[in-house]
């Protein structure tokens, strides 16, 4: 039996590969500087660290080392990408276009952006997950700067088309900013032929550690963007503050190994995740959520119908899943990314998102498919919408007493 | 390996042994994002608010008064901009010696319409109170930092606190470099907030913490997922939190025993320098017991700091930050020491590690290295 | 969210899980929520001929607290009279089961599919002017 509970959350964060923290660790203890000191060897040999760790993100997303900036993870960058890039661009135009479907960092620094009297469009999606080209273009206008759309979307994996928007937005002279915190590892990157200007990245989405993340400013054509935080100049002015050096080196490590391993860990990944979705269609009334084409392999969100989402967790809790996007699950609002697919309300309560990674086995995968049939069965023996369907009575005609 | 003897703690500290020890769990099985419902995400929770509990208890706060985030310099830039964000323009005041994250978000600010008023300092460092309550006049927001990074000099926050809180002014002190070196406590200091870091007092590099009065309104400079109490968004950086809250707890515990032996090394250090004819800046001053900053006449600092080097000692010639630049320490001129002067300091940073073979050691190669600059001055002259 | 260990035991054993015949005249269903608002119970009562409730059974749709309640009042209401089944009261179930204020609404729903179990069997039984009383009242 496998140990549990089970983690299948790997897009909420991932174990720290032990090589990466096997390379962390001499940061932590003898070779402790500060990067930033430039008078002793600590200072020297912490910032030799730092820049062999950029040479890495770099490499894996093929872009030039001068274009990598350190920030303390995803969620700073996307704040520092958009509100650097609106406020630098605010003498040209005051109008962004984003998605629907887009993580909390870039939809609330949007609101934020709004309130300083921005103006932002937030694009439907498809049933897919997926932006419609022709409907972005419509949404295209003089005043618009700045176009946000993530690479991988956390909820349902789907990878939107980049390389598409990329090319609308450069022969507009548009700022487009990419959130690739769920893609890094998981789809190849190359921002050699995408033409995107500004990329945000995480270590903690990709077996590195939490607290570091960066931000890809492309050099040629030059991007600039207002830094968002001040002091000693850091990382050429565009972002204060002392850098964590072993952070950095754990960073530049698992981007190391994603560019090394991605091929062949996609394709054990893909296995996994065919044999759960094999193992589970049996089940009766179970939707995929998002495109299953246009999709990473590590993603798979179901919804059960008929039995209610917490209920759901509470009967597989030994298996870690998540119903939502980590951060907004401390709350019961539904999940915003299946109410943009056009889920029920219900429906996407009673969603679950699998999400597979470096370290899940096969063994793991059998235990939860089996968990799931015993538990989806119990939890419908109870619900007495499932007793109503198979009497087949249309839940939609029922008059509900509202409370 | 050669390993020279680190004088330069307070750029950054060695990691206490026993806060790796409990960070390694989190960088390998305990690996849950506490946003997460499961028990990873749970366990991580936990952990954060112990450390919360951790780092509020040795400053006298409550833990929900804690918000962590990515250092030091972040929690001024949150403090200043934060707060500015939700005032009307006006006056911001921050003293002539602050930390450059404190410098640059104040001036920053100047794009949305605030005008910067600089405090200026006596020729030991010390903000005077009185000149204090007169760039208060008319001000929003001000900031003084508990101790200075380079002359270790202690400012009287307490009284400071007093009459900016008669003045209804919101006083934010960079504590930066105070904690585990002087006791801080946010009620008994009466300051609105603190900024502390993790890695000056053998914590990891990579988180911090504002304390704040909740009373303060504040908006978050990162937007996002809702973490901190919606004032700072992102995936915490569980294991340096932990790290974080344990170097706290360690580094406070020990200030009784660590504060009076660094106190005497660095005494003996200033009758060494003493001998040598230096100036030690803000030697009047109430100062950190770990920080000697000073200047050997006629002695260029850079010059200085490279020659310890070799002789294998880790020292800084200013405050460690990315600009290269070899600007006379801004907090020198601010005392009025004449730029001449000011671009041969010299700053010590003493640390739980150094003991007194370190400082005798460090003294002769002082000397050694004084007397052979000063033979090749001779030689040029 | 951390459960009671009341509200985990009736969660893994549910008492009196299951339907009665809808159409049997001893028989009273009660239906509240919706599934909009993540709650939809589903109650019955079975009474003797002396008056007494001498079964229940139940289906929900819920979370844990949904769920737990609902088995909980099932097994209250057995050997009860149709208007003493009445007196029960919410923030009694709410108590047994510690639940949290955010849960609340899950003890007041099993109050109300009791209420309309027994409205239900007095509707079948020409109690109709009682029940519709009940039910402003």
């Amino acid at each position: 039996m496998p140990k549990l509970p089970i983690y299948l959350d790997y897009s909420a964060t991932t174990p720290v590969d032990p090589r990466v923290a096997d390379k962390m660790i001499p940061y932590l203890t003898e070779k402790f500087g500060n990067p930033a000191s430039r008078s002793h060897p600590f200072g020297w040999e912490a910032e030799k660290a730092v820049e062999e760790a950029r040479g890495e993100v770099a490499r894996l997303v093929n872009a030039d080392p001068r274009e990598i900036i350190w920030t303390s993870g995803a969620t700073e960058s996307d704040n520092l990408a958009l509100k650097g890039a609106a406020h630098f661009l605010s003498g040209k135009g005051r109008h962004l276009i984003t998605v629907k479907t887009e993580h909390k960092a870039v939809l609330d620094t949007c609101r934020e952006l709004e309130r300083q009297g921005f103006q932002v469009t937030y694009l439907d999606v498809m049933e897919n997950g997926l932006i419609d080209l022709g409907r972005f273009e419509q949404a295209l206008r003089p005043d618009t700067t700045v176009v946000s759309v993530m690479m991988v979307n956390n909820e349902i994996g789907v990878i939107q088309p980049i390389a598409e928007i990329g090319e609308i937005c450069r022969s507009r002279g548009i700022v487009f900013h990419v959130d690739a915190a769920q893609a890094t590892g998981k789809t190849p990157i190359d921002l050699q032929e995408l033409k995107v200007d500004l990329m945000a990245f995480s270590a903690h989405k990709t077996c590195g550690p939490k607290g570091i993340g960066a931000l890809y400013v492309r050099r040629k054509p030059r991007c600039r963007i207002e830094p968002q935080m001040h002091g000693g100049g850091h990382e050429r002015g565009l972002r204060s503050g002392t850098l964590p050096t072993h952070q950095i080196v754990g960073m530049g490590e698992a981007f190391r190994i994603a560019r090394e391993e991605m091929a062949s860990e996609n394709e054990h990944i893909r296995r996994l995740r065919d044999r759960l979705l094999h193992g589970l269609s049996d089940i009766e009334a179970v939707e995929v959520n998002g495109d299953m084409e246009r999709r990473v392999p590590h993603n798979l969100n179901l919804s059960f119908a008929y039995v209610e989402g917490e209920s759901l967790i509470m009967a597989i809790k030994d298996v870690a899943v998540s119903s939502g996007s980590a951060c907004t699950s401390a709350s019961l609002e539904p999940s915003y990314v299946l109410r943009a697919l056009g889920r029920s309300d219900e429906l996407a309560h009673s969603s679950i998102r699998f999400t597979i990674g470096r370290f899940t086995t096969e063994e793991e995968i059998d235990y939860t498919v089996d968990l799931l049939h015993r538990r989806i069965d119990k939890l419908r023996e109870l619900s007495p919408l499932w007793e109503m369907v198979k009497e087949g009575v249309d839940l939609n005609t029922v008059q509900w007493a509202a409370h | 390996m050669f390993a020279p003897t680190y004088l330069d703690h307070n750029a950054t500290a060695p990691l206490d042994a026993r806060v790796l020890e409990a960070m390694l769990p989190y960088l390998r099985s305990r690996f849950g994002n506490p946003s997460s419902r499961h028990e990873y995400g749970r366990h991580a929770r936990r952990a954060i608010d112990a450390a919360r509990s951790q780092v509020a208890a040795v400053v006298g706060a409550h833990p929900t008064e804690v918000v962590f985030t990515g250092g030091g310099s972040e929690a001024n830039n949150l403090f200043l901009k934060g707060a500015a964000a939700c005032l009307r323009p006006g006056v911001v005041a921050i003293s002539a010696i602050e930390h450059p994250s404190v410098r640059e978000p104040a001036r920053q600010l100047a794009a949305r319409g605030w005008r910067l008023r600089e405090i200026g300092v006596d020729p030991l460092g010390r903000v005077d109170a009185d000149a204090f309550e007169q760039a208060l006049a008319g001000a929003r927001l001000v900031s003084v930092m508990l101790a200075n990074n380079e002359t270790g000099v202690i400012q009287h926050t307490g009284a400071l606190a007093e009459r900016a809180r008669a003045l209804r002014v919101p006083l934010h002190s960079d504590a930066v470099q105070a904690l585990g070196r002087i006791p801080v406590d946010f009620r008994a200091l009466g300051v609105s907030a603190l900024s502390l870091s993790s890695h000056k007092i053998g914590g990891p590099q990579g988180a911090g913490a504002l304390v704040l009065d909740k009373r303060i309104e504040l908006a978050p400079l990162i937007a996002g997922g809702g973490q901190e109490r919606g004032l700072r968004s992102g995936t915490e950086n569980v294991a340096a939190l932990v790290g974080f809250g344990l170097a706290c707890e360690l580094a406070v515990d020990a200030l009784a025993q660590e504060a009076p032996r660094l106190r005497e090394l660095r005494e003996r250090i200033e009758r060494g320098l003493a001998s040598l004819g230096a100036r030690v800046f803000g030697a009047g001053a109430e100062r950190l017991p770990n920080t000697v900053f000073f200047a050997l006449p006629g002695i260029d600092g850079e010059t200085l700091v490279a020659q310890l080097d070799r002789a294998g000692f880790a020292c800084a010639s200013g405050s460690a930050c990315s600009s290269a630049s070899p600007e006379p320490s801004h907090a020198l001129l601010a005392m009025g020491v004449a730029a001449d002067v000011a671009r041969g300091a010299l700053r010590v940073s003493l640390g739980r590690g150094n003991d007194a073979r370190d400082v005798e050691r460090f003294l002769a190669a002082l000397a050694d290295t004084a007397a052979r600059l000063k033979g090749m001055l001779a030689v040029s002259a | 969210m951390a459960y009671s260990d009341k509200v985990l035991e009736h969660y893994e054993h549910p008492r009196n899980v299951g339907s009665f015949e809808k159409s049997d005249a001893q028989v009273g269903t009660g239906m509240v929520g919706a599934p909009a608002c993540g709650d939809v119970m589903k109650l019955q009562i079975r009474v003797g001929r002396d008056g007494l409730i001498e079964d229940a059974r139940f289906k929900t749709y819920g979370c844990g607290s949904a769920i737990a309640s609902s088995s909980l009042v099932t097994e209250w209401v057995k050997g009860k009279t149709l208007d003493e089944a009445l007196t029960i009261r919410n923030t009694q179930i709410a108590e047994e089961l510690a639940l949290p204020p955010v849960k609340i609404h899950c003890s007041i729903l099993a109050e109300d599919a009791v209420k309309a179990a027994v409205a239900d069997y007095k509707h079948k039984h020409g109690m109709m002017r009682e029940a519709a009383e009940e039910a402003e009242g």
